[in-house]
């Protein structure tokens, strides 16, 4: 669904994203692992359209979507979350879901005087959505507060809400993980394989937390130093000498100290 | 009967003129506000914008003058009020393609944005001189007074007068219906939402599908009518020089800034703080003085703090103060 042709992003010297290709299959959560600095995060920005590439291809089903705009990918269904939550504070969390929809009616000036009865009926619908939308992540006591002010943990859980608003085709999840307590983390993977299921949304999910990544993604794809080191079940990426020099050998050891 | 005499000097010499100017002050500031929170630079444009709006409403006051059009005891200016506004959404449209877009595409710092703002002031400039000229230009019409002094005094037997001037209570009125339907829009409506969402968190609106592009540019509608509006009343009241409008500058971010950068109910806030200093630190306080204390308590000088040619140092010094203790403003905006 997504390929990735010998992408490069340069930061000066510094080669964030050095000849990555890759490629993701229609309807599978694909985990993204590597070690701090191997790319990942650049990848999905370059991807995203958030930071343009210094060279190479993204295409989405065929179609070039190389540096296109954020806001033109997200109408195509390509979305993304961010490592560290953001969310708009001062609105609340149902208006920060209603917010989501591009295009809606009520972004003309014209509509926003003439239009009035138009804007009332999709607001209302957007309005049943959102409250859905927050049922499913369990955190409807939430949609009158201000996003500012919940939790680290329910602001992922926000982000994930917001995918939910709009048919998105393949999402992107940076570390949804992080800093989420257990119980918080199997609330969003439970979320992320119906969506999966139910929905038939792509994921790519960038994780540091081994027990997420087995339980939700197949294939794993680890990247190292700007490319793909090896790809493949996490049974063979673990098998794999590179990747466990790279990377693992530091990944299993924080599994164990999880463990305990 | 002193005392009433009292609040009716502080009325008419302070109270009255300084909300006026307050009103105006704050529909500058919300323009500058407005432009900070969402383009995120301090555009040292508007008040050459103002003046570019004011000029475009003094031409068409003229010509609908010249039409013989009238309003009666209102300004015809009021009449000319759209096309100036049509006139600088324009222009304005027009700056953001050709000049602002470009450095908004190389994702500009703030820092270049405002110097960048610095030259299409001094174009603005040139260009509101080179078609009306440097000079004071009049052009309010209609009735002076909503109520004159003399009116005033035969109706309450008092010595003080009290006026009020017809622009005056247009730039309260206008201010007013300017400023509810600005927070109606921002809180409202979808597109306002859109901007405030934006200027929240710029990456997540892109992020939420919202055409950054649409958003700016409504933006710029909205500055220019507020600027124009804001323009015109301060013409109305004092007089249209475009030098003057300049130098507003320097009060209008006072305001945005004593407010708070990017909140707009500090914005409205800050041109009324800003507004009431000025005229309070520049008026001669003597007569109200007079009335107030005993007759060998009576002040000889004038008790002015400040001359009147200083008052630009009024918000001088309450930027200062701010910036030193509470750099985000009263309420809380970004800080600067």
């Amino acid at each position: 669904m997504i390929e990735v042709h010998d992408l490069h992003k340069h930061f000066g010297g510094f080669h964030a994203v050095d000849g990555a290709s890759l490629s993701i299959r229609e309807g599978s959560i694909t985990g993204l692992i590597g070690p701090n600095g191997a790319g990942k995060t650049t990848l999905f920005n370059v991807i995203a359209g958030v930071l343009p590439p210094t060279s190479g291809r993204v295409t989405m089903a065929g179609e070039d979507i190389t540096g296109l705009p954020p806001h033109s990918l997200f109408h195509k269904g390509l979305l993304r979350t961010f490592q560290i939550a953001h969310e708009f504070a001062s609105m609340t969390c149902r208006e920060n879901l209603m917010m989501v929809p591009g295009g809606q009616s009520g972004e003309t000036l014209w509509n926003t005087w003439f239009g009035r009865k138009r804007i009332a009926e999709e607001e209302r619908a957007l309005r049943a959505k959102a409250d859905e939308v927050l049922e499913f992540l369990t955190i409807s006591h939430l949609a009158d507060h201000k996003a500012g002010q919940v939790s680290g943990g329910q602001k992922k859980l926000l982000e994930l809400g917001r995918t939910m608003m709009v048919d998105a085709r393949i999402v992107f999840l940076d570390e949804v993980g992080a800093g989420v307590n257990r119980t918080l983390l199997n609330t969003i993977g439970d979320a992320i394989l119906r969506l999966n299921k139910e929905r038939g949304y792509t994921f790519v999910v960038i994780e540091h937390d081994m027990d997420f990544i087995e339980r939700l993604c197949d294939p794993v794809i680890c990247m190292a130093e700007g490319r793909v080191l090896a790809e493949g079940t996490l049974a063979e990426i673990k098998a794999n000498e590179q990747v466990i020099e790279a990377y693992l050998g530091t990944g299993l050891k924080n599994k164990e100290q999880v463990g305990a | 009967m002193e005392f009433l005499n009292a609040i009716v000097a502080l009325t008419n010499f302070v109270l009255i003129p300084a909300t006026a100017y307050g009103a105006q002050l704050a529909l500058g500031a919300l323009g500058v506000t407005l432009i900070y929170g969402i383009l995120r630079f301090s555009n040292f444009a508007h008040g050459d914008t103002m003046a570019f709006g004011t000029m475009s409403v003094v031409l068409a006051t003229w010509g609908l003058q010249a039409m013989g059009v009238s309003l009666g005891p209102l300004p015809t200016a009021l009449l000319a009020l759209p096309v100036g506004i049509l006139a600088t959404i324009g222009l304005v449209l027009l700056t953001d393609r050709v000049v602002y877009r470009f450095y908004r595409a190389q994702k500009a710092k703030p820092v270049i944005l405002v110097i960048v703002s610095i030259g299409v002031m001094f174009v603005l400039n040139g260009v509101v001189r080179f078609i009306i000229g440097p000079d004071d230009q009049n052009f309010a019409d209609g009735g002076r007074f909503l109520l004159g002094a003399r009116e005033f005094r035969n109706l309450t037997g008092l010595d003080e007068g009290l006026a009020i001037r017809t622009t005056q209570g247009i730039t309260l009125v206008v201010a007013v219906i300017a400023v509810v339907l600005l927070f109606w829009f921002l809180n409202r409506t979808r597109t306002g939402k859109s901007m405030r969402a934006y200027s929240d968190n710029e990456d997540l609106a892109l992020l939420s599908g919202i055409n950054p592009e649409r958003v700016v540019m409504v933006t710029w509608m909205i500055v220019a009518a507020l600027a124009v509006v804001a323009g015109t009343l301060y013409g109305l009241d004092k007089s249209f020089k475009p030098f003057t409008y300049f130098q507003l500058l320097l009060p209008i971010f006072a305001s945005a800034i004593v407010g708070g950068l990017g909140s707009p109910i500090g914005a409205i806030a800050g041109g009324f703080v800003i507004a009431y200093s000025e005229v309070m630190i520049t008026y001669a306080w003597k007569k109200v003085l007079t009335y107030v204390l005993p007759e060998t308590l009576a002040p000889d000088g004038l008790v002015q703090l400040l001359s009147t040619d200083y008052k630009f140092a009024v918000s001088f010094m309450i930027l200062l103060i701010v910036l030193l203790f509470r750099p985000t403003g009263l309420f809380r905006g970004k800080s600067v």
